[in-house]
């Protein structure tokens, strides 16, 4: 089989898809992604308040990954620790999408998270931070739903959803963030 | 006299931390995968100052990004501010944010709501 790599190439390029990756999500990694994003930004001479936005929502979007994969490591496939995301530019917002592998059984918890974070005006997001930035159960890597939260805080809008069923063991979930500019 | 002194990184906050001053400032960048183990000697070293603090503590946050696993440790370090002001040191927090910052302003607003001491919302203006 011959990799149709333009068909790649026209698929991104239609979705003004500006990076992306596939693979192990380090934090060296991380932090070269941070860096080229940054000076991206720069060159749009976006707002320095958007700017800020898209920033903060990329850390939380790509930290989450990496945590997840953190979590995954090192007894379960190597393939389970492989992630990708994507960020486009369209005309009025930003387009950040992450992908990465969940065990089947942690789907309910995720899902009834994300669905009450949908659920919520924007006062009650700002309550629901404070409370569990207050007594809500973190671990070491931070969690406890907050960064989910944040990301809702700060774009303002739905969190975009989505589990692909990839085995009996595992599905594919996928988010989709948009930040308007 | 113990003191804290720590260079920023693209993802770690200037710190410095004058126990004999009575003043700690953080700056800069606060967006590491794993804040715990930054900000332990720093809440460390608040527990050692507040068996002897001076009468008058100034506290200056002055953040450009954060992270959720940031914002759990600075919450940490406002509880042990909490503290030190219950027991007669008088402490102030400077919270900076720059003029068109909705989203840091809104930050330092959640934590006044939570942490009982003196918060100053100070703008920035480029």
């Amino acid at each position: 089989m011959v990799l149709d790599i333009y068909g790649f190439y026209d698929k991104m390029e239609q979705n003004n898809i500006m990076l992306s990756f596939k693979g192990d999500i380090t934090s060296d990694l991380l932090t070269s992604i941070l860096q080229i994003m940054e000076a991206k930004l720069d060159n749009f001479q976006e707002e320095p308040k958007i700017k800020k936005k898209v920033y903060n929502v990329l850390v939380e979007c790509l930290q989450n990954l990496y945590h997840h994969m953190d979590e995954s490591s090192p007894t379960n496939d190597e393939k389970v620790r492989s992630a990708i995301f994507m960020i486009g530019k369209m005309d009025t917002y930003y387009n950040i999408i992450t992908g990465n592998y969940i065990k089947n059984e942690n789907i309910p918890n995720l899902k009834k998270l994300l669905d009450s974070i949908n659920m919520l005006s924007k006062e009650e997001l700002k309550e629901y931070y404070k409370e569990v930035l207050n007594n809500g159960e973190m671990s070491l890597k931070g969690g406890g739903g907050l960064g989910m939260i944040d990301i809702a805080r700060k774009t303002g809008g739905k969190l975009n959803f989505d589990f692909t069923p990839v085995d009996q063991k595992y599905s594919f979930f996928s988010l989709n963030i948009n930040i308007s500019q | 006299m113990e003191a804290i002194s720590i260079e920023g990184t693209p993802k770690t906050p200037t710190v410095n931390f004058d126990t004999e001053k009575g003043f700690l400032e953080i700056k800069g960048r606060s967006i590491p995968e794993n804040s715990i183990e930054f900000y332990k000697p720093i809440v460390d070293l608040l527990e050692r100052y507040a068996t002897k603090p001076q009468p008058t503590t100034n506290v200056n946050i002055q953040l450009e990004y954060f992270n959720t696993s940031s914002s759990k440790c600075i919450l940490d370090v406002f509880k042990k501010l909490e503290g030190i002001n219950k027991n007669g040191s008088k402490v102030v927090i400077n919270w900076y944010y720059e003029e068109d910052d909705e989203d840091m302003l809104e930050a330092g607003e959640d934590y006044q709501a939570i942490i009982n001491v003196p918060f100053k919302m100070v703008q920035v203006v480029d």
